[in-house]
């Protein structure tokens, strides 16, 4: 593990990227590490492409920049163009997505070789828990997975912070499939 | 003496704002919603609600009447907070000045924000500089922690005797108003207590002691009493400074009038203030490695501006950088911080080249490349040996 680690979430308006990426710096220091999570300062718009940051560290975070060249890009929404969600993302990075697509279609859809991809069909882990395609919490738990960047005990709190029992529940039982059932394909 | 026992939250600035205002145990909270400060508000009315904090909660239809309900609270002798940022401070206008003029010690904090037209919601500090001659005493932050142990350190400040100012706690809309991170909130609320002990002894309206408040000061008076604003200004210097030595003490955090790393023996020392100063602080770390000699420092402390401290920190670099997220229109130096530095540098005889940007102006992204930019432009200037005549305005499509 590296010392600090930077996470570009990018989604649509209205299926919470922005939660997601504070449900994990919220779920990191409550296990103690250092994390900043904001949204995109820019236009919100339920339907509008979203960019969401986080960053998770074992050292005090200062910078407020936004994150440029990511560790790691979270797309919640398979339709949002890859020159978005690919701009700047490290060499040795990773993309995790929400696809229902074979192993094959999404590489050739990423199209670089020089990172890793992760796959988990998020849309289906909603609507199968929670009777709707509120995505985040699926790539949330799909993110902790490949990168072990909060623990589930935390995200589990965090999410009884931030929800109403009921909401808190069926969520954390979407984080637990899609921590299972995510996949890294190269 | 009552010690504090701390849990580490991830909390908003926002939020942490208003865990301050629950942990300082205030009576009266008069406030109407604006961005980026509503989730202030919000959440406080979450602790009423929820009999985590006794306050009254006042809701009002602008921020006029938020500002008057204040006044009026304070005058009372109530504990009274408001929070606000941009078009919303400037609706208070008028009344900032009452209420500085009547010597209530209101505690206000300013999700800073750039100002209409044409409308910005985005972060910059043109509200907050804009009231800085409303006698209101003024700190900036830079983080959440900073924001929450402000806001508790502002009453001891405010409703200290040799005071008796409102102080308003500002700090980034957006870039920290939204911005989770971690802070360490008092496990209890009544941990302040003996720091913000509540005795009141500034003048109150009480009909068994009757006086007036805000009557009309002739020619023959009005002036002694603005000049008595000048001295309660100058007192709250050093209360500031005893305020958070004390909350040091007891808490075991404290901030100082400026933040400075680095500074002596430098060749060029950026100051700036709010959340773009953690920013500044990677970037320059980022130098330092590749030999550059800077220095970096943060003015806390707007109102009263920390003029000497200002002077004995320019003497120990050779140059000043000043990053201002705000324009004062119609003057070559527009970075009103720094003029201020200017001055500050004048008035001691201090000579210095003091180069001013303008950066984030609403909400324009600042990184880590725009310094090293930046950087680049001032070592630029120095060799040539240029004195700034104008501020630069970085990155703008002229």
């Amino acid at each position: 593990m590296q010392e600090r680690y930077e996470i570009r979430w990018h989604g649509r308006g209205g299926q919470g990227a922005v939660t997601a990426g504070v449900l994990v710096a919220e779920a990191a220091i409550l296990d103690g590490k250092y994390a900043q999570a904001y949204p995109e300062f820019g236009a919100e718009r339920r339907g509008a492409p979203v960019k969401a940051y986080t960053k998770v560290s074992e050292k005090p975070i200062y910078s407020r920049s936004p994150i440029i060249n990511p560790d790691v890009v979270v797309v919640l929404d398979p339709s949002i163009n890859k020159s978005i969600y690919l701009d700047g993302l490290k060499e040795g990075g990773m993309v995790i997505i929400n696809t229902s697509k074979s192993n094959e279609e999404v590489k050739s859809l990423i199209g670089r070789s020089d990172v890793k991809i992760a796959v988990v069909d998020a849309t289906h882990i909603a609507l199968d828990v929670l009777k709707s395609a509120i995505v985040n919490t699926a790539m949330v738990g799909a993110l902790v997975k490949v990168l072990p960047l909060a623990t589930l005990d935390s995200l589990e709190k965090a999410l009884h912070e931030t929800f109403n029992k009921k909401i808190a529940d069926l969520n954390y039982q979407i984080v637990k499939a899609s921590y299972e059932k995510v996949k890294t394909i190269n | 003496m009552l010690k504090a026992t701390w849990k580490r939250l991830p909390l908003s600035t926002n939020f942490a704002i208003a865990q301050a205002v629950k942990d300082s145990d205030v009576d009266v909270v008069s406030a109407y919603p604006i961005t980026p400060q509503t989730t202030v508000v919000e959440r406080i009315s979450e602790f009423i609600a929820n009999g985590e904090l006794k306050a009254e909660m006042i809701h009002v239809e602008s921020e006029h009447s938020a500002m008057s309900a204040a006044i009026g609270a304070s005058a009372l002798g109530a504990r009274a907070f408001t929070a606000t940022a941009s078009q919303g401070l400037e609706l208070m206008h008028e009344l900032l000045h009452i209420a500085s003029g009547l010597r209530l010690p209101i505690v206000m904090s300013v999700a800073a924000r750039a100002l209409s037209a044409p409308i910005s919601i985005w972060g910059d500090y043109t509200d907050v500089m804009n009231v800085r001659d409303t006698s209101w005493i003024t700190l900036i932050a830079s983080t959440a922690q900073e924001a929450y142990d402000s806001v508790i350190q502002a009453y001891r400040i405010a409703e200290d005797p040799r005071v008796f100012l409102p102080v308003i706690v500002a700090y980034d809309g957006y870039a920290m108003s939204h911005t989770y991170e971690p802070v360490y909130v008092s496990e209890k609320s009544d941990a302040f207590k003996d720091y913000i002990p509540k005795n009141p002894q500034w003048y109150t309206l009480n009909p068994e002691k009757p006086l007036t408040m805000g009557s009309m000061a002739s020619p023959e008076w009005y002036y002694e009493f603005k000049y008595q604003q000048v001295v309660a200004m100058k007192n709250a210097f050093g209360v500031v400074k005893e305020a958070d030595e004390e909350y040091g003490k007891r808490y075991e955090r404290k901030y100082g009038i400026i933040e400075e790393e680095g500074v002596d023996g430098s060749d060029v020392t950026f100051v700036t203030y709010g959340g773009i100063y953690g920013t500044l602080k990677e970037s320059i770390e980022e130098l330092r490695k590749k030999g550059e000699q800077i220095g970096l420092a943060r003015i806390r402390l707007f109102r009263p501006f920390p003029s000497e401290i200002v002077a004995d920190l320019a003497e120990k670099t050779k140059a000043l950088v000043v990053l201002d997220r705000a324009i004062t229109f119609g003057v070559n130096i527009s970075g009103p911080v720094a003029r201020e530095i200017i001055s500050s540098l004048y008035a001691r005889g201090i000579e210095r080249n003091v180069y001013s940007f303008i950066i984030g102006v609403g909400q324009r992204t600042v990184t880590e490349k725009d310094i090293a930019a930046i950087y680049g432009k001032v070592k630029e200037m120095l060799g040539s040996h240029e004195r700034q005549k104008e501020s630069i305005y970085w990155g703008v499509r002229e």
